[in-house]
């Protein structure tokens, strides 16, 4: 990872930068078996989530132009090293809130790919019964809350879970997610002035891809070192590299521990890059092809495999299983969806109150 | 002892009421707390929360910053994982810098999220005009809030109801937003036991009349009620119905009412065009146009930001005048 930039915190103590050595990097190379090896088991289970996030999406944008699954969609294609890095510093017990860019972060939490998928048909087996849509995914049960297409919309949110588990004294992390765009919300600041004045166990998590929608950060920011920014507030806040799984792992676990430890938020941004447009709906006219090319050369998912197979830890076979597992995984979501029942329109009034139906 | 020798029970507030139903809720479950500006070492902006800072502590009584958006998100945020938040904001005018967090999220959570989701919060705020406070202090908005879906409004007019719905309000699995109307708070009665659970369903006829219905709710119902007093110096009965509960309203005690009286005039401090005495109206043409004697009559506050002086102020909003004249058209 690179360097901690415009790292500030209260507590001198907690102002390293982060260490060298992930427990999870590569640890050994003496096993015969390449699978064997310490760690590596771990980087192709990086390989196998981001690789299901890529694949999930490519598939989307089929079932798009076919006209299966409508209304906005958000694809996350090349940033997938960020959901999965910081979802493997977090335990079950954390809360993840997230943005209308969230098919990464669902999956990456462990949302099965089908009820994801359901929920992109809007069939009554998606993860938030057909009501949410690509933009509003949510898992009571594996504590995801959603899914706000509101930017910046979730951070508010975010505090108060961390909140309710500081006055409970539960050892658990909040991680939000947000982009670059959110910077510019009110919200962001008012929720880091929160969480660092009362010390709330929240990790803000901020997927700098350079463009609010169809505006570059030098255009909707005054300052663009959000790290340096979000360091002013007296949290912690390192600046990473987005695009690489093992970096972004690392500082989440690192900023995880910190924050369980009772140091409060702490700020990660993650320099990273969205391939594809802001939306289906995006003609793209904004970006420089060669800007995108370059960030291509940066893929996430290629990094990790050229890496693992300079190190010989990835074979053409395992590579293979994977490309498989996730292809068949995707096959059985898209059918499941299609098989799936549609919410019927008598249970349109359902879930406005918690009460059986409101009758005006 | 009162005066005729009976045991009388003592005068409290209005103020004093909502902040004992608040030292109860924080008393009887410890996932409440109250979190606002100036609600701990202040003492809550309109004195509510006076003294609750030194019984329950900080964590329990937090002070906020001046962030509206963000203290009622992490209010949203905590009930979404088990505490059973009070989130004060100082005036209505104010929440409209929450309204991001109270319509997007604590209103549409549920639903977006096929049922998984609840929001038990409750958000209290104050209302209203008549205390020279200008545009910005002065506005009657809880219409607005009556119009989405997803969450309750409550208006409690009386020491009882101040006292009383805040219990039931914390029990209800989905956001509910509390409107106390700032010329209350002062307004001095007796506490009698409660006789029954308060409900949030029903709105309550505060007095029974036979000739005409005066539908009000909060702050207009002391209003109402002087006009009736003076109706009935008139001879005219006038039935006064305290909605109460704004959303969902209360369908059949409006077309009762409007079934024993067949006139109607609807008070509203808010303004006139869309406002929740359209929505009344509405309901009536809808429901009871059959039972009508005369068109529905409304009176609301003057279609003009709320002014400072007090001639001005006085003219813009309701008053029992302006009651009195309306029930006459409605009646003769």
């Amino acid at each position: 990872m690179s360097p901690a930039r415009g790292t500030r915190t209260r507590k001198p103590s907690a102002t390293s930068t982060p260490a060298k050595k992930a427990p999870t990097s590569k640890q050994s190379t003496t096993s015969e078996l390449p699978d064997d090896r310490p760690g590596i088991g771990h980087k192709v289970n990086l390989l196998e989530a981001m690789t299901r996030i890529r694949r999930f999406e490519e598939r989307c944008v089929e079932l798009y132009s076919a006209a299966k699954i409508r209304g906005f969609v958000h694809l996350y294609i090349g940033e997938e090293a960020v959901a999965v890095g910081v979802s493997e510093a977090l335990t079950p017990e954390d809360a993840v809130v997230s943005t209308y860019r969230e098919h990464g972060h669902a999956l990456a939490r462990g949302i099965p790919a089908e009820a994801v998928m359901a929920e992109m048909y809007g069939r009554t087996t998606g993860c938030s019964g057909g009501r949410g849509g690509s933009m509003h995914l949510f898992d009571a049960s594996r504590r995801f809350y959603g899914g706000n297409a509101i930017v910046a919309g979730g951070l508010p949110l975010a505090a108060g879970l961390a909140l309710a588990d500081r006055m409970r004294a539960r050892p658990r992390v909040t991680c939000c997610f947000f982009g670059d765009g959110a910077f510019a919300e009110g919200e962001f600041h008012e929720t880091a002035n929160l969480a660092a004045l009362w010390g709330l166990p929240l990790l803000l998590v901020c997927e700098n891809n350079l463009y609010a929608m169809g505006t570059a950060i030098e255009r909707h920011e005054a300052q663009t070192d959000l790290a340096m920014r979000a360091a002013s507030y007296g949290m912690v806040a390192w600046a990473v590299d987005g695009m690489d799984v093992e970096a972004v792992e690392q500082a989440a676990r690192r900023a995880a521990e910190s924050i369980r430890a009772g140091a409060g938020p702490h700020f990660l941004e993650l320099r990273t890059y969205r391939f594809r447009a802001h939306s289906m709906y995006d003609p793209d006219r904004y970006r420089d092809k060669e800007e995108v090319e370059q960030w291509k050369n940066r893929d996430p998912i290629t990094r990790l495999v050229d890496r693992m197979r300079e190190n010989d830890e990835l074979g053409d076979k395992e590579l293979a299983r994977i490309e498989q597992q996730v292809t068949d995984e995707i096959d059985r979501a898209v059918e499941t969806a299609e098989q799936a029942p549609e919410e019927p329109a008598e249970n349109l009034l359902r879930h406005v109150t918690s009460a059986p139906v409101e009758v005006n | 002892m009162g005066a005729t020798g009976q045991p009388q029970e003592p005068k409290t507030t209005y103020r004093e009421a909502m902040r004992e139903a608040l030292r109860e809720a924080l008393r009887s479950d410890d996932r409440v707390f109250l979190m606002g500006e100036d609600v701990g070492r202040y003492g809550g902006c309109f004195g509510v929360s006076l003294g609750l800072l030194e019984e329950f502590g900080p964590e329990r009584v937090r002070d906020t910053p001046l962030s509206e958006s963000a203290f009622v998100g992490a209010g949203i945020g905590a009930a979404l994982a088990g505490m059973r938040p009070i989130v004060e904001i100082m005036t209505v005018n104010f929440s409209l810098l929450a309204l991001d967090q109270i319509l997007n999220n604590a209103a549409t959570l549920l639903h977006m999220s096929g049922g998984q989701l609840p929001v038990p919060l409750v958000i209290r705020m104050t209302t209203g005009a008549g205390r020279q406070l200008a545009a910005q202090h002065s506005h009657s908005l809880e219409g607005w809030y009556a119009h989405i879906p997803g969450i309750r409004v409550l208006a409690p007019a009386t020491i009882e109801d101040a006292r009383h719905m805040l219990a039931p309000a914390l029990a209800d699995r989905d956001p509910v937003l509390i409107f106390e109307h700032g010329s209350l708070y002062n307004a001095s009665g007796e506490l009698p036991p409660p006789t029954a659970p308060v409900d949030l369903e029903h709105a309550a006829i505060r007095r029974p009349g036979t000739d005409i219905s005066l539908i009000t709710y909060g702050g207009s119902l002391p209003k109402a009620l002087a006009a009736a007093d003076e109706l009935a110096a008139e001879g005219i009965s006038a039935d006064v119905i305290d909605l109460r509960t704004l959303r969902p309203l209360d369908d059949a005690a409006i077309t009762g009412s409007v079934a024993r009286t067949h006139r109607v005039v609807v008070i509203d401090e808010a303004w006139r065009t869309g406002s929740l005495a359209a929505e009344v109206s509405a309901r009536i043409a809808e429901e009871s146009f059959y039972d009508l004697d005369a068109p529905v009559e409304r009176v609301c506050s003057a279609e003009v930001p709320i002014p400072y002086a007090r001639r001005l102020e006085e003219a813009a909003l309701p008053q029992t005048a302006d009651i009195v004249a309306a029930a006459h058209r409605v009646v003769e």
